[in-house]
C-alpha cells in the first residue's frame, strides 16, 4: 500500500482524468457525434417531408413529372454500399483475430466501394436531367443525397488513414480502437443512406 | 438502454435490421402507401419498445484500493438533506473513536430533472454548499477533521467521482426514511453495494423526528 502511496507522489505530469462515465472516451465522443449527424440529417428530412407531404400545391407524383429518379442506378449503388459495410464488418474481424491480409483486403474493398459509390453518384447527377433550380424536391434531393455524399467523402477519408496506418502495421488484436471507430461511422453513413434511398426514391 | 452504435459489431448489426425494416416498408408501401405507413408505425413502436426494455449489462463490481497507512480508514460520506442529521452525526463520531479515520463528505448538488434541463444548477449548488460547510464545521466542533465538496446531481455519479479521487475503505450513503427518499426509490444504497467492494453503511436520518423531539422541550417550558 505504502509503495502505492509512493507511487502516486512521486507521478509526474498531469493526474490521472477522472471520468464519471463509464462509457469509454472516444466511443462516447463518436457517440455523441452520431448524435449532431442525426440531427442534422433530421433537419433535411423535415425539408423532405414538407416539400413532399405538408405543402399544400405538393404535386401528388414524386417526382413531379417530366422528372424521374434513376432508381436503377441508386439502387446498385446501394447495394454497392451495403456491401462496402460487409467488407468493414470483415476487416474489423479480421484484425481481432490477427489476421493482416484479411484487414487490409477488407479495408482496401471498403474503400474502392464507398468510392465507387461517391463517383457514381457524381455521374447520376450530372445525368439526372434536373438541377437545383428546378423546383423545391430538386433542392431536397441534392441537398439530402449532397449531404449523405459529402459524408461519404469524409468516411473515405477516415478509411485512407486507417488503411495507410494499416499498411505500417499501427493496429493489432490487442490495439484497434482506430479501426473499430471509422467503422461505427461507415455503418452510420450506410443507415442513413438506406433511409435516404428508400425514402427519396423507392416512396 | 445501449446505443445501437456502441461498437462497430452493434453498428453492423443495426444497419442489417434497418436493412430489414425498410424493405418491409417499401413492399407495404408498394402493395398500399396506406399499408406501408402502418408497417413503419408498427416497426417504430416496436424499435422503442424494444430499445425502452433494453438493459446495458451491469458493471463490474469495482475494487476500491487502499491508500494511506495501514491502520487508517478513509470514510466517504454521501448526503445532501440529511447530511447535519443527528443519526449521521453518530455514525461518524462512532467511527472517529474506532478507528484513525479521514472523512470525506459529499453533497450532491440535488436538482430536479426540470430545472436541470431548462436553467442551471447554482442554487443546488449554492443550497448544498450550505449544508456542507455547516456539516463539517459541526465535525470540527467536535474534534472531527473532514473534507467536502459538492458532487453531481445524480448520487451514484457523485460518488463514482469521489470514489476515484478519494479512495473510501467504506462508504457512508446517508438518506430520508422509506417513503420519503428519492435515493431509496431509486436504489441507490443497493446500487452503492454492487458496485464497490467497500462496506456500505446506509443510515436513516429523520428530520422530522428530529425536529420533533428538539422542540417538545421548548413546548414542556
Amino acid at each position: 500500500m505504502s509503495a502505492h502511496v509512493e507511487a502516486l507522489h512521486d507521478h509526474h505530469g498531469p493526474p490521472e482524468a477522472n471520468q464519471s462515465s463509464r462509457v469509454d472516451s472516444r466511443t462516447l465522443g463518436m457517440l455523441m457525434f452520431i448524435g449532431s449527424e442525426i440531427m442534422l440529417f433530421g433537419s433535411f428530412f423535415a425539408a423532405y417531408f414538407f416539400v413532399r407531404v405538408v405543402n399544400p400545391s405538393a404535386s401528388p407524383e414524386w417526382p413531379p413529372e417530366p422528372y424521374h429518379f434513376p432508381v436503377f442506378v441508386a439502387g446498385v449503388n446501394t447495394a454497392i454500399l451495403v456491401t462496402s459495410s460487409f467488407t468493414m464488418h470483415w476487416a474489423l474481424q479480421s484484425i481481432k483475430r490477427g489476421e493482416r491480409a484479411g484487414f487490409l483486403a477488407g479495408m482496401v474493398l471498403t474503400f474502392v466501394m464507398g468510392l465507387a459509390f461517391l463517383l457514381t453518384q457524381v455521374v447520376e447527377y450530372l445525368n439526372v436531367g434536373f438541377n437545383t433550380g428546378d423546383g423545391a424536391f430538386a433542392s431536397v434531393f441534392f441537398g439530402l443525397t449532397g449531404l449523405h455524399g459529402a459524408h461519404v467523402a469524409v468516411g473515405l477519408s477516415l478509411l485512407l488513414m486507417v488503411i495507410i496506418r494499416g499498411f505500417r502495421g499501427h493496429f493489432t488484436p490487442e490495439h484497434h480502437h482506430g479501426v473499430e471507430l471509422p467503422g461505427i461511422y461507415w455503418h452510420f453513413v450506410d443507415v442513413m443512406w438506406i433511409v435516404v434511398y428508400a425514402t427519396v426514391y423507392l416512396l | 438502454m445501449e446505443s445501437p452504435f456502441r461498437s462497430e459489431a452493434a453498428a453492423f448489426r443495426f444497419l442489417l435490421i434497418t436493412i430489414g425494416a425498410f424493405a418491409l416498408i417499401v413492399v407495404a408501401s408498394t402493395i398500399d402507401p396506406a399499408l406501408g405507413f402502418l408497417v413503419f408505425l408498427v416497426l417504430a413502436g416496436a424499435a422503442v419498445a424494444i430499445y425502452l426494455r433494453q438493459r446495458g449489462p451491469a458493471p463490474d463490481r469495482e475494487h476500491v484500493e487502499h491508500v494511506g497507512a495501514p491502520d487508517e480508514r478513509r470514510i466517504l460520506v454521501v448526503a445532501n438533506e440529511t447530511v447535519g442529521g443527528q443519526e449521521l452525526m453518530s455514525v461518524i463520531s462512532i467511527r472517529a473513536l474506532e478507528w484513525k479515520s479521514e472523512f470525506f463528505v459529499v453533497c450532491p448538488a440535488l436538482n430536479s430533472r426540470l430545472k436541470t434541463w431548462t436553467s442551471d444548477e447554482d442554487p443546488a449548488r449554492a443550497k448544498a454548499q450550505a449544508r456542507l460547510g455547516a456539516t463539517l464545521e459541526r465535525l470540527a466542533s467536535v474534534g472531527i477533521e473532514a473534507r467536502g465538496e459538492i458532487g453531481d446531481g445524480d448520487p451514484l455519479v457523485a460518488i463514482e467521482d469521489a470514489v476515484r479521487a478519494f479512495h473510501p475503505d467504506e462508504i457512508v450513503v446517508s438518506t430520508h426514511p422509506e417513503g420519503r427518499s428519492n435515493w431509496l426509490v431509486r436504489g441507490v444504497p443497493d446500487a452503492v453495494r454492487a458496485r464497490y467492494d467497500v462496506p456500505v453503511t446506509h443510515v436513516v436520518v429523520d428530520l422530522e423526528a428530529e425536529a420533533e423531539a428538539a422542540a417538545e422541550p421548548a413546548d414542556d417550558a
